[in-house]
């Protein structure tokens, strides 16, 4: 390390970085304070977090020291080690609250679906950035599913399937990539056909496809109707069978609390006491913080226990709550803004594997970013995903450091690789 | 270009997320309110309520806890129904009602099963309650009375309905207001303010502290006890003595304004409108439209006044300069104001009466050319009425007198507007309203004006504002009742008056009403009444009335006394009125022979005369 490392670093991504790790530990101060507990102590949320940030710093500092190509070369080697690790779960895990996805170590966790979700990026980015791929060939789109689909099956039966859908975010950097936009249309095809299903029924899904169908070919010049008459009816068709079997799935493969998730979102159902606890909880804290909040430690909702798992998956509820729209506005700028930052960042980047890694970056934090909120606010079902640098867990803030501590890595050795 | 996509994500979530966080936040209110209700508890002190002492410092109203039991329609079990039912005597009908009614409110929320239970039945119910899940017992307060008497005066509790609540937001559903009386007149005195007190629940409705540091929190006022006016010995015994007649005594100090008494019968114990049977009791006494115990007559009856009302016309005479105490009118049994209208007078033929005379003698004669000489006075007969109008209106009649009770009535005085109507295009004299003379005709007033009145004289012209709190255990009384109103005729107009009323009762027509050692100044009236019966105009049984101070010299007790249909003033009222003045200047009455014929005297039979639907004689 020199002066020159010292202006190439990007230190606008670090100062984000420090700034969101230090409003969540203000926040889980918040939501586990109480009298006459000594809240620096190891025992304690907040002082295992604090102990865990400064550890997260520390993990950013020695990556800065490592050599750059480590990541590169050795990344299917700590990918096989982390596989490893996910499996060995199976018989070593120690359960908490009904998941096994802790190794126990000297009275600390560590979930290695945490990790999982940096290697994967590594591995994925490797095999993107080699200079044959090409993800217009089946056998490499093969490859790189299954890249992702190993950990994401891996961490689905533990249960978690919260991280299993953040693997899901991988997608966006294979369509970066030149993956060909049909996987994605189909995936949106899918989820959107899904949602009106439930919402509107089958009947009337199957006619508004086939309305939607028929207008497209009558629009089409004569020549080309001919062309794109068969792959439509072909779609079609297929729509039709899914649309009839999302009522099937929806009610017997998909279990009861799955189907309340799913129902309270659509505005189906409304039990504020049952299922709906969470949700409407949340809203009423967030709702209750108004403009500018009812100030630090003065939260009632954050107080009173009332947000279930308040300073793990809902910690954005006391930020709604003390802080207010102020709060929360910020909070979601400065999200915006570290992923914008690193996406502008890719341009620079000389070599591929850095700007792929970028964008890996840029999908595993939007999907948790947009999936945690969603949930927290109201717009998606629940899937209990951790707000990354804010949420209380030890695994997903260093799991996180050492993503943002390699990004580092590698935009600053981007002149000086080879 | 395909990594567009990323920021159209980046930047689409964003802008998403802002703005459902800026209607969950900015643009709603709905959810502080949801936050306080699930995470606050709000809990309230109340002070208890003020006690009240008569005069002398005896204690008549006070406290006591009532228990109401209360029922969880979720935390109910089998239980031994018919002993349940045989300790709160009540049916098992009423069980099964009162349950399914605490059903529909809530399952999981108290109701109150049954308010109020005394002391003995909730002694019995406690030995067993813990056999009944689901049952438990709140403790209330509750006024408790240690007379049976002055129960209008009083007043009574109860609890709050909708309209209180939205006309006062201190109060909250359950709680008790003052509904009539001194307890309706000083609530806020007697109630004090409750506090309030913050704390923070957690999600099990647990209280895990203060709410922000205990800064709302507020620590109640507590309230302030109130000396009544009224002796309350002097209340019970003018209670016996009204018993069985219809009719009001006021008393008042004329010194002070204090009322001494305020009797107004028939009445009801304070102690009905307490406990269990409150509202069972009230609709008895509100629909009791015959005896109308919850009508004052004290301050409510509007009355003609009669014969004492004379005294005022002759203290506006003598002011207007109409007469003097020598001017002498001669009485034939009456005389004739008009061609052929004659008024009736019981003076015998050639009598010869001056002010002294006509005062004790109650000569009609007299009074009615006083009352023309008053009003001729001034060439414009509607000049001299407003002139005699404005005058007795100062003596505090035609009008609410600003006493401290809620309840009242104005009485009328008429003025020339009033003839004008009635007689427009200047058809009316003096003559018209002559009867106004005698204190028949338009005039109304209520006993309490009479009694102010008769205070007045004593004070030789000026009242105070008649009040019936004496002090406050803080606070003193409102400066409007320590300051005199004076009328508008001169004191020394007063003496030639008041040598009349002692003269009524020295050799006049109140010589029942001397009491031995005090010199009392009176006046009697034999009031004529009419009522309708089935569309008729129907006179009834004269009321008695008499108006008395005592003693003549620095007098201490002014005193009005109305018996409804008693007949002439000197067969129940004077009588009334002179055991009163004893009773209160003596303490202790010696002539026992009149007391009893009070106390036992019924004019029961005379008020059902009326309502028996057969022709009956009046005045017998």
């Amino acid at each position: 390390m020199n002066n020159k490392y010292l202006l190439k670093f990007d230190w606008y991504t670090f100062l984000v970085y420090c700034a969101l790790v230090s409003i969540g530990l203000t926040n889980i101060y918040s939501t586990g304070h109480s009298q006459g507990e000594n809240m620096f102590s190891l025992g304690h949320t907040f002082g295992k977090q604090l102990f865990f940030s400064a550890l997260g710093i520390l993990v950013i500092f020695f990556v800065q020291f490592t050599r750059v190509k480590v990541y590169e070369r050795y990344s299917s080697i700590f990918y096989l080690i982390v596989l490893v690790l996910l499996v060995g779960l199976f018989v070593f895990g120690n359960e908490v609250s009904g998941a096994k996805s802790w190794y126990s170590v000297a009275g600390f966790s560590f979930q290695p679906a945490e990790l999982a979700k940096v290697v994967t990026a590594l591995a994925l980015t490797k095999h993107l950035s080699e200079i044959n791929t090409d993800l217009r060939n089946i056998s490499h789109q093969i490859t790189a599913f299954i890249l992702i689909l190993i950990p994401a099956f891996l961490i689905l039966p533990q249960p978690d399937p919260g991280s299993t859908v953040v693997f899901l975010s991988f997608l966006l950097v294979l369509h970066t990539e030149k993956l060909p936009s049909r996987y994605i249309l189909v995936f949106c095809g899918v989820v959107i056909l899904f949602i009106i299903t439930l919402l509107i029924g089958h009947n009337l899904t199957t006619y508004v496809v086939i309305t939607i169908a028929v207008i497209y070919i009558i629009g089409m010049r004569n020549k080309k109707r001919r062309k794109v008459f068969l792959p439509t009816i072909l779609v079609v068709l297929l729509a039709s069978g899914f649309i009839q079997s999302v009522d099937y799935v929806f009610e017997n493969v998909f279990e009861q609390r799955h189907r309340d998730r799913f129902n309270i979102v659509l505005g189906r159902e409304v039990d504020t006491q049952g299922i709906g606890y969470n949700i409407n909880q949340s809203q009423i804290a967030i709702g209750s913080g108004g403009m500018f909040g009812k100030g630090f430690l003065e939260g009632t909702q954050t107080m009173g226990n009332f947000v279930p798992e308040q300073q793990t998956d809902y910690i954005f509820t006391t930020v709604g709550e003390e802080w207010g729209f102020v709060g929360t506005f910020f909070v979601i700028v400065l999200f915006m803004v570290l992923m914008l930052r690193i996406l502008f960042t890719s341009k620079r980047q000389k070599n591929k594997f850095s700007r792929i890694y970028c964008y890996s970056v840029v999908s595993l934090i939007f999907a948790h970013f947009s999936i945690n909120l969603g949930m927290v606010l109201g717009l998606l079902p629940t899937i209990g995903i951790p707000l990354p640098f804010l949420s209380y867990g030890g695994s997903n803030l260093l799991a996180f450091s050492l993503l943002l501590g390699i990004y580092l890595k590698l935009d600053a050795n981007r002149v000086n690789e080879w | 270009m395909r990594k567009n996509l990323l920021y159209i994500l980046v930047i689409g979530s964003g802008v998403i997320f802002s703005i459902r966080l800026f209607s969950l936040q900015v643009s709603s209110s709905d959810y502080e309110s949801m936050s306080l209700q699930n995470s606050v508890l709000r809990e309230y002190i109340y002070p208890e309520r003020g006690y009240i002492y008569d005069r002398n410092g005896k204690l008549i109203v006070e406290n006591q806890p009532t228990y109401d039991l209360m029922v969880v329609p979720r935390q109910l079990r089998k239980i031994d129904t018919i002993e349940f039912c045989n300790l709160l005597k009540i049916t098992k009908t009423t069980l099964r009602k009162k349950i399914k009614e605490a059903k529909t409110y809530s399952t999981r929320k108290p109701s109150v099963f049954l308010a109020q239970l005394s002391k003995s039945d909730y002694a019995a119910l406690q030995e067993k309650l813990w056999k009944y899940h689901g049952f438990y017992v709140q403790k209330r307060a509750a006024r408790k009375y240690n007379s049976y008497s002055a129960s209008n005066i009083l007043g009574y509790i109860s609890e709050v309905n909708r309209f209180d609540i939205s006309k006062d937001p201190y109060y909250q559903s359950g709680e008790l207001i003052g509904r009539q009386g001194v307890e309706k007149t000083y609530e806020k005195i007697l109630r004090g303010v409750k506090g309030v007190r913050y704390s923070q629940r957690d999600k099990f409705n647990r209280v895990i502290g203060p709410y922000q540091k205990g800064e709302l929190d507020t620590l109640p006022t507590q309230a302030q006890n109130l000396y009544l006016t009224i002796d309350i010995a002097l209340q019970e015994y003018g209670e016996k003595l009204l018993q069985n007649k219809r009719g009001g005594i006021i008393a008042i100090e004329p010194a002070t304004g204090e009322i001494l008494m305020n009797v107004s019968t028939p009445t009801y114990s304070p102690n009905l409108l307490v406990g269990r049977e409150r509202s069972k009791n009230f609709v008895l006494l509100k629909n009791d439209t015959l005896n109308r115990p919850l009508f004052d007559r004290g301050l409510q009856g509007q009355y003609p006044p009669g014969s004492p009302f004379k005294l005022v016309n002759a203290l506006v005479a003598l002011q207007e300069k109409a007469i003097t105490p020598r001017f002498r009118v001669l009485c034939n049994e009456g005389h004739y104001y008009g061609r052929n209208d004659f008024m009736k007078c019981h003076c015998s033929i050639g009598t010869r009466n001056r002010l002294n005379s006509g005062i004790y003698n109650s000569c009609n004669t007299y009074f009615a050319t006083v009352y023309r000489k008053t009003i001729d006075g001034y060439d414009d007969p509607k000049k001299g009425m407003n002139v005699w109008s404005d005058h007795v209106k100062s003596f505090g009649m035609g009008n609410f007198l600003g006493y401290d009770h809620p309840t009242g009535q104005k009485g009328f005085i008429p003025n020339a507007a009033y003839y004008d109507y009635w007689y427009p295009n200047q058809r009316w004299a003096a003559t018209t309203s002559i009867s106004n003379a005698i204190g028949q005709g338009e005039v109304l007033t209520t006993p309490v004006q009479l009694a102010n009145m008769t205070a007045t004289i004593a004070n030789r012209g000026y009242y105070y504002k008649p009040h019936f709190v004496k002090r406050f255990e803080r606070d003193s009384i409102a400066k409007k009742f320590r300051e005199r109103n004076y009328t508008t005729i001169d004191s020394i107009h007063f003496e030639p008056v008041i040598e009349g009323m002692a003269n009524v009762v020295k050799w006049g027509t109140a010589r029942v009403a001397r009491v031995p050692g005090i010199e009392v100044c009176g006046k009697t009236g034999t009031v004529e009444n009419f009522v309708k019966i089935n569309g008729e105009r129907v006179q009834l049984t004269d009321h008695s009335m008499f108006v008395a101070f005592a003693p003549r010299e620095n007098p201490k007790i002014a005193v009005a006394v109305f018996v409804e249909n008693g007949y002439w003033g000197g067969r129940w009222a004077a009588p009334i009125a002179s055991l009163v003045i004893e009773k209160y200047l003596k303490e202790n009455v010696r002539r026992t022979y009149l007391e009893n014929r009070m106390i036992n005297g019924s004019l029961l039979d005379e008020y059902l005369k009326p309502l028996s639907d057969k022709p009956f004689q009046i005045n017998e």
